[in-house]
Formats: C-alpha cells, structure tokens, sequence
C-alpha cells in the first residue's frame, strides 16, 4: 500500500534542491537535501559520510534526532518503499522520517538496517556532544561528559568556557563531578592555570582511575610550583598503591574463578573416578552433554536465555544422569574389578559420544547467549570490578560442591556409597544393594557433570570438542587433591587455580601451565598419595 | 636353555610370521611396477608406520602387562626418539631449504635466530643421534622415574604424572622459543644418509629396519619376561608389598623395565619419523598415549603379540575406515573398543582361547 | 590360531594396495579435510561446499565428458594421517586434483607428498606466506592481503595509536605480528605502544590477559587489538572481553581468523562493532553471491546455514581447476599447471580472480563489522583487486625472494639479487 502523498514528498525531496521544501510540513522538520538521502539510504557504509557531515552542521532538532538514530542503529530503510524510520526504543513502532507518519512495527524483515561503522559513530558523537551537553534530558548529559572523559583526546582548551558554564548550570551531582574532571584534566595541559586550581586538580584526579588522569599528574609532577609537584607526586603513589593493591586482588579473584571452573569440571569425576575407582574418559563428553543441554533449552525458550540457563541446571543433571545411569547399567557394571579396562570401554564410549553430536546437531559450534544478569561488571571501588558470570559460577561452584558432599555424607545414599567403596562384601553382606548403589553414584557423578556443562557453557565454546579440553585437567585435579576426596578435590581446584594465575604475569600464559604442571609432578613425586591421601576402591593398589 | 625359555610357540610363531611377512611386502615392493603384486611406496612406508606403532605398544605392555605400571605418557618418549631424529633429518636438509641457509634450519631462519641453540649440538653426526635417540628417552624415564618409584607413586597416580609429564611437553614443544619448529614440528625431509629419502630403497629399507627393531625389541623383551627379572615383575605387579618384603629392591625394577620401555619407545619414534615425513608436537598429546594404551589393551595385555597385533588392527582400523566411512567411523571405533572389552577380556589376542572355551561348551 | 589373524591383516593390507584397480571412467577429485578431531568445527563445512560445486558442475554435464566423482576422506585433525591420506588419495585413488588442509601444519604435512608423487593441491585458507610450492594453488589470502590493509584501516580510519597484536602460538600468528611489527614501526608507531601476546591453542581462561589488555589500553591513546587467535579460544576470548566492559568504541578488536561461521557459534550481541578482515562476506551485496548462498542453503537444507571466506576460495579453485582442465584437455598435472597460470574466474565480491604466476590469486581486501545478527557489516574495501605475493617484502630473509612458475624462471623461491633459484624447489 503505497500512501499517494509520500510518494509525492519522496519525489519531491529526492528531486528538488533541499531548500526548496517545507510545504506543509511543520517547523521543526528540516530540510533533507536528495544527497543525504540518498547517502543514508545506501548499502554501503562507506557512503555514509558526507551525510553524517552535513547533519552534524544543521541546526535542527530533526538533524539532532536522526544522527541519534544513526549512532544507536535505530534507522532503518523500509524494503517496500525504501523510505527512512526511525524506530522507537522498543522497536515496536517506527516513524518515517519524512512524512512523520508513525506506523507500528511487528517484525524487522521488511527492514533494513542504516549500518554505521566504529569511525562514524565516533564522529556522530563528537557532533552530537556539544548538543548533548546541553540537553534537557539528564540522561542524555551524563552519557555525554562520560564520552568526553573517555576519549581524553577530544577536550580542547578551547572547551574551557563552556565546560565552565555547563558546571554553574548543572544540577545533578554525578554530571557535576565528571565535568569537574574534565575542567582538571584541561586545567593540567594548561600552562597558564593557577597553582591553587592545579592542586585542586590534581586532588580531584588522585582519586578517579580515568584513562587520562597518570599521564596529567605526571604532566602536572613536572611543574615548576613545588606545591603542585607534591600534590601531584603524592596523588601519582597514592594511585600506584591503588593499582598494586586492585591488581592483587584481581589475581586472586581470577585465580578463584579458575579454581572454581576446575572444581565444576573435577568434581564429577572425583565421584566417579575417586570414589568409584572408574576411570572415566567419557566425564568430558558428560560435560558437553550438559552444556548442549543449555542450548537446547534456549531453543525451546526463544528470547528468555536467563529462564532457559536456570532451568537447564536440573535438565543437564537429569541428561548427563540419565546418560551416566545407561552406560553404568550397559557397560561399566560388567567391568567392576576390572578398573583399568574400564579406560578402554568409556574411551570408546567418549568417540560415540563426540561423534553422534557431530551427526545429530552439527559438527560446528553453537551459539548459546548469556542472559543480561550474567553478563557486565559488578563493581566494588573505582578501580576494582568483578566480572558477574565469573562471580555466578564461583557462587554455583560452592553450591554443586555442598550438594554433592551433604549427599555424600547426610544421605543414605552417601552412607551406603561409603560402604561399598571401603569394602564392598561386607557391605554386601549388610544388606547393601551395591549394584543400585554403583549405579546410583555414577549416576550421581555424571549428573554434576552435566551440571559443569551448564556453567561451562557460558565461558567456552560448545561444540564436540568441549569435552576433550578439560578431561586431562580434570584428571589432575582429583589426583592432585587425593583420590577420593571431595576436600581434596575442592583444595586442589582452587590451588592449582591460583598458582596458575600468580604465575601468569610473570611467565606468561604458555609458561604458567609448564611450571605448574612440572610442580604437580614434583609434588605428587614427594607426596605420591596427594594432598589429601584417603583409602578407597583406587587407592588400595 | 635360553633357547627353549625364550621360544615358545606364540614366539616363534610371532618372529617367523613378522619375518616373513616383512620379506613378502619387502619383495613385492622391489617387483617392478607392471608386476601384479607390486606395492607401491605409499603402502610400504604405511605399514612401516604401523610397525612403529607396534613397537611403542610394546614397550608400553613392557611395563604395563608385568608390572601393571599403567603409563599414559609413553608417547612422550616415542616423540623424544621422533624429535632427534627429526634434528638430524633437518640438518641434513642443508642448503636445500626455503631460504636456502646452510647452517639453519628454515624455521630457525624465519625466526631471526642467528646460531643453532646449544641443543642442537652434534644432531648433523648420524652415530651421535643413534645413541641419543635410546638415550634422549632412557635419560628422560630415569630422571623421572628415580623419584617417583623410590617415593612409590604407584597406580592411577603414576599413570596421571605420567600423563602430567607429556602434557607440559606438549605445551613446551608447542612454544616456538624452545627452538623445535611450535606446532608445525620438523618437517620437509630431504634425505637420509645422503639417500633420497622417498627414494624405494629408502623406503623399504626403513620398512625392513622397523620389521627388524620390532622383532629385536620383541626378543629383548621375552628374554627379560621369561627370564627370573621377569618372575620378579610379575610379583611386583601382583603384590607390590610382598615383593618389598621379601627383599626386592621394587622401586630399581620397575626403573629398569621403565627405563628399557622407553628406550623401546624411542627407537620406534626415531624410524617412525623419517617413514612419515613429519614430527610435530602432537605426538606428546596425551590423547596419543592414551590411544596407544587402549591399543594395548585392545590386543591383549601381558601378551607381548596382544600389544603388538593390537596397534596394527587399530591403525589399520584407522586408515581403513577413514577412508571407506569418513563420516562415521568414530562409531565403529568406539564400538570395537567398548564390545572388545566386554565380550574379550583378554583383548584380541584372547580370541582364540576364547573361541576353543566356546566350543568346548564353558562361558567365558 | 594367531595364525589366522595374522592371515587376514595381511589380507586387508593387500586389499588397500589392490584397490588401485578401478576402471570406471570418472574424473576423481580428492577432499582432505578433517571431519573428526579438533578441526572438524571448520573443515567439515568445505567439504559439503565441495560436494556441492561437483554436485553443480555434474548437473552442467561434468567435465570433458566424463563425470566428477568426489573422493572423501578424513585426515582427522591429526597431522601424519594428513600426510598418509594424501598420499592414499594420490598413489591409490589415483585423483586429479585434491582441494584440502586448513591449519599450517596440515600442508607443511602434506607438501612433501603433494611435490614427491606431482599431486595437485588447492588451499583455501589464509595462511602465513613464505612459501610457493609447484604443486600448490594457494587460493587464500597472503599476509600482504589481509593483514596490512586491516591495519592500514586501524591507523587512518580508527586512528588507533597503541596496538596490541595477540595470537594463539604458531606460524601463522607468528608471521602475520612480524610483518605487522616491521610494518608499524616503519609507520612511526614507538615500540613501547605495541604489546605482543601469545597463547596456547585451545586457551580458555582469558582474565589476565584481558586485565592487561585493559591496562594497556587505559592510557588516553586510542588502542585496537589484532588478533590472530585460533579457532577454539575465540569464544572464551570474545565472552571474556565482552564481560570485561571492552567495546568496539574503546578497543575495537581487529579479527583475522573469526568469519560467520565462527560467529554462528557464539552470541554476537555483546560484539557488535568488532572488526575482521577478510577477502569475501556473506553480507556482500551481488547477484552472484546471492545465487551462491541460495543453492548452499538448499544443498544442505539448512535456510540458516552460513557461508564464508575459505567456502569462496574453495568456489574459486575449483572453477579455476575445471577451466584448466577444459583449456588443456587433460586432467593431468602437469597439463593443468601449465595451463591455469594466468586464467581468471569470477570471485563472488563481483570482480576477478587471476592465478598470479606465484600460484597465489588475486583478491579484494573487504573489513567488516560484526552485526548481532552474526554477519558482518562492510565498511572499508580496496578499490580492486590486491594481488597475492608469497614472500613479504617486510621480512629481511624474504625481501629478496619471489616466486614464479612460468618459464624462464620456474622457481619457487628465487632470488631476484643473485638471480638464483634456491633450495630444492626445482623440480
């Protein structure tokens, strides 16, 4: 349905030299010559310049509006009649930018996309700053000094007085200090500020972790005025304290978080393997089960990434379970007694796994999203913040592992797992159904496995490969901690964990784990039963 | 005496069989090429390479069949072996590489190295490699295994140092600092011994010299394991603590036999690598040594034939189906591997005796 | 009765050797790519493409009569099998022509087998150069057709100051920072804002290095990272840089080796804005691409499946082979070598591909930006088409050396000073 009267604009805009529209259009809308137009409705990107320029020198607020949408990705062309929208910020209605007509929108194939690339959105926004700064809207303001701060580059001394004036008007107290930054990194490059301003300056910049702010007080450090120089040297060793300290203590978190993801990945195996005496070479094909089990919920779920992941925590125990109980009933339970061939069968097993993910879904990877509460910072001061998933799969860490110690040592289940691992015919004999319990264990086992899969799936690919990557690691960590040790598992994450990342700014990535893995040697060569040696169905031999 | 210990008839089946069918494949590959039963280069060096594979299982069922140390890092010393000889192999490259340096290999070359690092000392002296390709190995498994039999790490904790060990070399060759070509290895062979080295004489020649080190090393081993070294293995492997205490320094047998497997390990490496044109880090995967563990049990453990039939039926498993069902073979692997377990427990060379139990009418 | 076993591999051994017999009369055309092992993730698609362009080109009537037969088999990421399939493909299977190998080990692998039994290899990955083998079509990009343009874009365009080049540790990453050193510090970048990082294959744990990358980047001077990481430890990369609160519009990350299908598999929203470079996008606006995404979509019945960069330098090797072939009546190599040198095929960006006497091609240099719908946006391409060179002129070892396969020359590695060919390339 093509409206007569947009038609007719559209011809016109295209047409007739830009000024020579405004026929019955209200004053606001400007005047968009045919070049822009036509720039902005281009494919291509490289296009899009001169438009940008041109907008960015218009006065209107129209010219304002649209670079907006330009820089957000909010304009789009319409494919029927290849006319411009905008759309609103849920996307659910657009309106043209030419007739201002709005329409609602129900889905975005019949649009495309006006794309923009890094360097044109940079410009837009320099354009737009000088504007934005006096916005009405606070929002719009406070995005717009943090983009002056970030980019420490685009203040100029000639920005002076009107950041000058900005700070007189300002109310909000947030606006009001980042231009208070702002006016102290100008006032450090300028070589006429009074000393007064540049101690106040280089106080204000002492505590603000800004890009810029070192190389200012180094800059200010140099100044002739002893007081400045002090001031500034005291806030430059006040900084490097600050960052020595938000340094240590992001090693440790890293080395936590790395700790946690080994224990999620070990502890498993430290069921299967450490209180079973299996050795598993499928755990690793467990896991990845239970992270293609975080993609297919998503796939039932479209749009609700967040309810799909916290429903695939049970899902993935139930899959890998399940998975774990087929193969103890079919296979491993004919292979008690025998526990290193049980290497060979779930080796086998491990290539079945792999290869029926590569015939069944894909042998690429697939995508699985991260809701919005796993993803960004969590931040504790201005110079130190935790990254949330790494936090999430810290917190999820601890739990798996009380679940799994409270069944292993409040349940029945735990008990009579216990007693059949230190001595199977007695437990026999006491009325234990040691077939059950095997079955349940590894059962068990896989499960948390599968568990692992979950939170895994948020920090690496998942595709068939997934497995194969942490089985060697996951190996090491039981034999580390003392098999059949759930403490010696949980101590032995973590340490391994952080000597791994305590090690890495001094050695770099690939040194890290050569060191580490020839300590683990030394060590297990000094205390051969690891750190937390314990008898069981593994450790009898 | 020795004679009689020595050959039985699974001996002497295996060297005549070896034997001879090295001398068949080495005959039809000097057939000249109109001849019906001519084998071409590609088919002999293929099954000089299972050879090398044989011979690395059979140092692994050295020590994992008599006494029961369960390594998943043998293939770290088949690659050491590999590596050495891989060294002489690029030195004897010379001028003939890519950027045509007479003195350094190319990749040294692309790196901006100036000199050839203090290790590659000696690697263009054929005699000085052939002493280090055993010793490289045999040095290696003392240094580590001294401490850790004198400590007694034994069981699943030996077998995941052993893995821990070929994993952080892995890593290590990985690094293209340590000077060993990172991940594309050594490569681009030219020649051996002044011989072109994909030239038919070479070829066979190393086919033949394979079939000879596995019968050697297969002799080597049956006069240890028959021998009284090899009574005290098998008490150590079916009671550790009982042999301590009667008096058998444990720990010095399980690092001879540790020591001599490696040394097995290597020599397979070393022939290994001039038959396939290439050595890169992969060889220290432990998905490698674990594969050629699962080899091993797969044929049969604590038969020294089983490790050897089962690193040419998995290999040839390998070429076969990779190329007739590229899409799915993993499953008829894995398969093979899971059903050979359960209905074979004594592996591939258990089938006979499995077989005659059948027909005698008693259940396995 | 170990007898009998030994009887019957010996039997199996023979049946390998005795398939060499096959009489039916097709052209065979081998395909060695991974579809098990770590490389299945990207190799296993260029083998459907391939199966495709026979598929298409039997329909057309095959091939000087005859029809194409696609031989396929599996390397399995593993890199002696690499070898051993080739040399099956070549001796055994006796084919015309293989289009494989994606990793730099995989050919290294497979060279000496491909130059020893004359074999005739397409390679359709973007590789590190300083190579030019007879008996190799390099049908990638060369360094000098990635790389500088991408980082030629940081500078103008993005007015990066500050760089940090990481990659996962081998050549390719190796010799793609190198050149980029060499090429920044000729262009006045100070050593001190250039930060080189290596990683092992398959990294996953990326906090520390991100942390530093921050660090290094929180100086007040624009700063991009170029990234030449592999394969697997992209994702954790991305998830991780995203996590960190790293933007496009701070430090945009200049990607080499991430193409759609890498991006299929991760979430894309958090990237918009990244960068990669590459010769051929999805997202490139042509008839002839269209088609080609049209009949790739309905070959694997899959309306969502991607395509990409290696897919079109497979799309163009082989168009380049079967024109060789018609020109020269023949599928033997030696025939097709001297035939293709110089032919031109349609790329699917709309313009030319020329085989370059170095046996590499011709190709126009395109940087996208990641969308959130997993494609990528184009925002900067070469005006034409950039041509291929083997040997960097930004190495000292290799400034000197160029490759030529047309006589007089022949020469794989010749040295323009002495006017010598060197090494053993000469066949």
């Amino acid at each position: 349905m093509m409206n007569l009267r947009r038609l007719c604009l559209v011809f016109l805009l295209v047409f007739l030299p830009g000024d020579a529209l405004a026929v019955g259009e209200p004053a606001s809308r400007i005047v968009l010559s045919p070049e822009i137009v036509e720039s902005l409705r281009s494919a291509r990107v490289m296009d899009r310049a001169a438009a940008i320029e041109s907008l960015g020198n218009a006065p209107s607020d129209q010219a304002f509006t649209l670079l907006k949408a330009l820089q957000e990705g909010a304009l789009y062309v319409s494919r029927d009649n290849n006319e411009l929208l905008v759309l609103d910020e849920n996307a659910k209605s657009g309106e043209f930018v030419i007739s201002g007509e709005t329409i609602p929108v129900t889905d975005k194939d019949g649009l495309r996309k006006v794309g923009t690339s890094n360097s044109q959105r940079e410009r837009i926004s320099s354009l737009l700053s000088a504007r934005m700064l006096r916005h009405p809207d606070a929002n719009l303001r406070r995005r717009a000094v943090a983009g002056l701060l970030s980019d420490a580059g685009r203040i100029g001394a000639q920005d002076k007085p009107l950041l000058l004036a900005l700070l007189q008007k300002e109310t909000d107290e947030d606006i009001r200090q980042n231009l208070a930054l702002a006016l102290a990194l100008l006032a450090a490059s300028d070589a006429a500020a009074a000393p007064d301003e540049l101690i106040g300056a280089a106080a204000l910049l002492r505590d603000n972790a800004l890009p810029g702010a070192t190389q200012a007080l180094e800059k200010l450090k140099s100044s002739e005025h002893a007081g400045v120089a002090a001031a500034a040297g005291e806030a430059l060793e006040h900084k490097k304290i600050v960052a020595e300290w938000a340094a240590m203590l992001e090693t440790l978190f890293f080395g936590l978080s790395l700790g946690s993801v080994l224990i999620l990945t070990s502890i498993g195996l430290a069921v299967t393997f450490g209180v079973m005496g299996v050795i598993n070479m499928a755990h690793g094909e467990l896991i990845m089960l239970g992270s293609y089990t975080v993609w297919g919920l998503q796939q039932v779920f479209p749009g609700q990434p967040g309810l799909a992941l916290v429903l695939s925590i049970p899902a993935a125990f139930i899959v890998s379970g399940g998975m774990g109980m087929v193969l103890e009933r079919l296979v491993i339970r004919h292979l008690y007694g025998r526990p290193l061939e049980t290497l060979l069968a779930t080796f086998g097993i491990s290539l079945i796994l792999q290869q029926m993910v590569r015939t069944l879904i894909s042998p690429m990877n697939r995508a699985v999203e991260s809701p919005d509460f796993m993803s960004g910072m969590w931040r504790l001061t201005s110079s130190i913040s935790l990254t949330c998933n790494r936090v999430y799969i810290l917190c999820f860490c601890l739990a798996v592992f009380a679940l799994i110690y409270a069944v292993m040592h409040k349940t029945r289940l735990g008990l009579e797992v216990r007693a059949v691992t230190q001595n199977r015919a007695i437990a026999r004999a006491m009325g234990v159904n040691s077939a059950r319990v095997d079955a349940m264990t590894f059962a068990l086992g896989s499960g948390v496995a599968g568990m692992a899969g979950v939170a895994l799936s948020q920090l690496t690919n998942v595709g068939p490969n997934l497995g194969q990557s942490y089985i060697v690691d996951s190996f090491m960590v039981v034999v580390f901690g003392g098999v059949g040790n759930l403490w010696g598992t949980l101590s032995g994450g973590l340490i391994l964990g952080l000597a791994n990342k305590f090690l890495e700014p001094f050695s770099g990535t690939m040194l890290a784990k050569i060191i580490l893995l020839a300590g683990l040697i030394l060590f297990m060569q000094a205390r051969p039963r690891g750190l937390f040696p314990e008898r069981g169905r593994a450790a009898e031999n | 005496m020795l004679r009689e210990r020595v050959f039985n008839t699974s001996t002497r089946l295996f060297t005549s069989c070896t034997a001879a069918f090295a001398a068949v494949i080495a005959f039809c590959a000097l057939m000249p090429e109109a001849s019906a039963v001519h084998l071409n280069n590609h088919v002999v060096s293929l099954l000089g390479k299972y050879l090398c594979f044989a011979l690395l299982a059979l140092s692994i069922d050295l020590v994992w069949g008599y006494l029961g140390i369960l390594s998943l890092g043998h293939g770290a010393f088949f690659g050491m072996g590999g590596y050495v000889m891989g060294m002489y192999l690029m030195r004897e490259i010379g001028n003939r590489g890519m950027y045509a340096n007479a003195e350094l290999p190319d990749f040294m070359v692309f790196l901006n190295w100036k000199e050839l690092p203090w290790y590659w000392t000696g690697s263009d002296s054929f005699p000085f490699v052939c002493l280090l390709i055993v010793a490289v190995p045999g040095l290696a498994a003392f240094v580590f295994g001294l401490p850790a039999f004198r400590s007694r790490v034994s069981g699943v904790y030996l077998s995941i140092i052993t893995q821990a060990m070929t994993f952080a070399l892995m890593l290590a060759f990985f690094r293209n600092e340590m000077g060993f070509g990172g991940n594309n290895g050594l490569t681009d062979f030219k020649s051996l011994l002044g011989a072109d080295i994909h030239s038919q004489g070479m070829v066979v020649t190393l086919f033949a010299l394979s079939a000879l080190a596995l019968i050697m090393a297969y002799l080597v081993c049956r006069v240890i394991t028959t021998s009284r070294l090899g009574r005290v293995f098998i008490a150590v492997r079916d009671a550790e603590s009982r042999a301590r205490f009667i008096g058998y320094r444990v720990e010095y047998v399980k690092l001879a036999a540790f020591v001599l497997s490696a040394c097995i390990a290597g020599i397979g490496g070393a022939l290994y690598v001039p038959q396939v044109g290439i050595i890169n880090p992969g060889v220290f995967s432990p998905l490698f040594s674990v594969e050629m563990v699962v080899c091993v049990a797969l044929g049969g453990r604590g038969r020294l034939y089983g490790a050897v039939i089962g690193a040419l039926a998995v290999n040839f498993i390998k070429t076969w189906f990779t190329t007739a069902f590229p899409d799915i073979w993993l499953f008829f692997l894995g398969a093979l591997f899971v059903l050979v377990t359960l209905f074979l427990p004594e592996g591939l060379a258990g089938l006979p005796t499995a077989l005659r139990r059948r027909l005698q009418g008693k259940t396995p | 009765m170990s007898k009998k076993l030994w009887a019957a591999v010996l039997l199996g051994f023979l049946m390998i050797g005795g398939r060499a017999i096959a009489a039916e009369d097709t052209i065979k055309v081998g395909i060695l790519h991974s579809l098990s092992g770590t490389m299945a993730i990207s190799e296993t698609t260029l083998k459907d493409a391939m199966l495709m362009f026979i598929e298409e080109q039997n329909k057309k009537g095959g091939l000087l009569g005859k029809k194409i037969e696609a031989v396929v088999v599996d390397p399995a990421s593993d890199w002696p099998l690499f070898a051993e399939k080739a040399r099956d493909l070549l001796t055994t299977q006796k084919v015309s022509a293989v289009f494989g190998c994606w990793t730099s080990v995989s050919r290294k692998s497979v060279l000496p087998v491909f130059e020893g039994e004359n074999g005739l290899l397409f390679y359709p990955v973007q590789y590190e150069g300083e190579e030019s083998s007879r008996n190799v079509i390099y049908t990638g990009a060369s360094p000098n057709q990635q790389a500088i343009p991408a980082v030629d874009y940081l500078m103008n365009d993005l007015k990066a100051q500050r760089f940090v080049l990481a990659g996962t540790d081998y050549v390719f990453p190796r010799t793609a920072n190198k050149i980029l050193e060499a090429y920044l510090l000729a262009k006045g970048v100070a050593k001190a804002d250039i930060m080189v990082n290596y990683t092992p294959f398959g990294h996953s744990d990326w906090q520390s290095i991100i942390a530093d990358i921050k660090k290094f980047g929180a100086t007040g001077k624009k700063t991009a990272i170029i990234s030449t990481i592999n394969g697997d430890a992209n994702v954790p990369f991305y998830k991780e840089l995203a996590n960190q609160g790293i933007k496009a519009s701070s430090i945009p990350v200049m990607a080499f080796s991430v193409g759609e299908e890498e991006l299929s598999g991760i979430d894309t929203k958090p990237l918009v804005g990244h960068l990669a470079a590459w010769n051929y996008f999805e997202s490139v606006d042509t008839q002839a691409n269209k088609d080609f995404i049209k009949k790739w979509q309905a070959f694997t019945k899959n309306p969502k499946r991607v395509t990409n960069d290696p897919m079109e330098a497979h799309y163009i090797g082989f168009n380049l082979w079967v024109q060789a072939v018609e020109k020269a009546k023949s599928t033997k190599v030696d025939d097709v070598l001297k035939a293709i040198v110089g032919l031109s095929v349609p790329n699917l960006t709309g313009g030319k591909a020329t085989l370059l006497p170095n046996h590499h091609i011709t190709k126009p240099v395109l940087i996208g930006e990641i969308q959130d719908d997993g494609q990528f946006q184009i925002v900067w391409q070469t005006p034409k088409e950039v041509p291929g060179d083997a040997w960097s002129d930004y190495l000292p070892e290799s400034k000197d050396l160029e490759a030529d396969w047309t006589p007089p020359i022949n020469c794989g590695n010749y040295n323009k000073v002495t006017k010598k060919c060197g090494g053993a390339a000469t066949k």
